[in-house]
């Protein structure tokens, strides 16, 4: 029985042991591509938890009546719509965000996090469980993003949030965090790390 | 020759995965060796010739602000615009399912090496990747959607396969530190890889 597993469990695990992106490889697309400053990465990260959190809830709704062969159009036709909502409000409330994040908001439709959560988790789950799943591995999810955000920023362009925090001690920006292939080490360093803790991950 | 510039300026400038980070689920999940990374780069290619320039079309005639006015002057002030996301991946679907059911009939061959990877490809980010950067960056014609689309699926192809054949040499012949071992290690390949491509940056054609 899924009931079994405790709701602390599945909202915590994603944080850490089964982190969608360093553990479950899932979503590296757009994880690598928003974090050279926090701002951005942090909105993707919301907007990530709130589409995957209703998407977890409408499909656990429908996960009885959805036919089996062309479920995975009817999981993207679900998320498409969720992710519109958010595009849509991100253009009118957080307009030069969204002109960063520029074509990464409507990528989150094939971001494999929500696709694996679906199948994995949504499919054979209760409506209120697949919420919690889903919140966890939004954070999980943002949480990395954040990290790797903040290293990027802070030793890219010296600031935090936009806030000078390095350059007043006469830091020289280390351009290379800008661009995307530092994002990629980051990522490793944090699997590095990761890893080296919990031995069971390591391949 | 305009197109010609933006076929190779896709390919290596503008690559999907080393510039873009496009694709890179299926691009670290798939590229444990060269055969099957292959096939998976040949199918996203495929895939992104034929939905990039639908999509135009679409784009172009339906979706645009005032992209109706063919329909008569009451429809000039449509702007469908908002569509554009459900209307792009319903495309992309749609055209795995046809295609995989085309080559299905017509190619058993083809099928049996390339079969498995077309469902993979409706949530493959490049793709709809390609359609998203066709929308924002207002192509000419159908013709520079075509080269686009063909150059985006090569610089993909061309990334996987040299991935996969460092792969297979690493797995079998360094001595990793255990925690990097797998998805670490292809991480920072890939990072160092997308540095040199780099490179290409200042050329213009």
């Amino acid at each position: 029985m899924a009931e079994k597993i405790s709701y602390k469990t599945i909202l915590f695990n994603p944080l850490s042991k089964d982190n969608p992106v360093i553990t479950q490889i899932l979503g590296i697309c757009s994880a690598l591509a928003v974090t050279a400053k926090l701002e951005p990465a942090l909105v993707m990260g919301l907007s990530v938890i709130a589409v995957l959190a209703f998407a977890n809830v409408i499909i656990s709704l429908l996960r009885n009546t959805i036919p089996t062969n062309i479920r995975i159009i009817v999981q993207l036709v679900v998320v498409a719509g969720l992710v519109v909502i958010v595009n849509q409000l991100l253009l009118a409330y957080a307009y030069d965000v969204s002109k960063q994040l520029s074509v990464f908001i409507g990528l989150i439709i094939t971001n494999c996090i929500l696709m694996g959560r679906l199948e994995a988790f949504a499919m054979s789950n209760r409506p209120w469980p697949s919420f919690l799943d889903g919140i966890g591995n939004g954070l999980g999810y943002t949480i990395i993003l954040v990290i790797v955000a903040f290293f990027r920023e802070l030793l890219g362009s010296g600031t935090l949030f936009g806030y000078d925090v390095l350059q007043r001690f006469g830091y020289t920006n280390n351009g290379l965090m800008i661009l995307p292939p530092m994002a990629l080490i980051v990522v490793a360093c944090i699997i590095w790390v990761h890893r080296s803790f919990n031995k069971d991950l390591q391949e | 020759m305009e197109n010609l510039n933006l076929f190779i300026r896709s390919i290596f400038v503008d690559n999907m995965i080393f510039a873009y980070f496009l694709g890179m689920c299926s691009f670290l999940a798939v590229s444990k060796n060269v055969k099957t990374a292959l096939g998976l780069g040949v199918a996203v290619t495929f895939m992104l010739v034929i939905t990039l320039p639908i999509n135009y079309l679409l784009e172009t005639w339906v979706l645009k602000p005032g992209a109706l006015a063919w329909l008569g002057e009451e429809y000039a002030s449509v702007d469908l615009s908002f569509l554009s996301l459900i209307m792009f991946i319903a495309v992309i679907a749609s055209m795995t399912q046809l295609v995989e059911m085309a080559v299905e009939k017509y190619s058993p061959s083809l099928y049996a090496s390339l079969g498995i990877f077309l469902p993979l490809i409706a949530v493959n980010c490049a793709i709809l990747g390609g359609s998203l950067f066709m929308q924002q960056r207002d192509f000419g014609s159908v013709w520079t959607a075509v080269c686009a689309g063909g150059g985006w699926g090569l610089g993909w192809l061309l990334a996987i396969v040299a991935i996969a054949a460092i792969r297979e040499r690493v797995a079998s012949y360094s001595n990793v530190p255990k925690p990097l071992r797998g998805v670490g290690i292809t991480f920072i390949i890939t990072a160092l890889m997308g540095i040199a491509f780099m490179s290409f940056l200042g050329i213009k054609l």
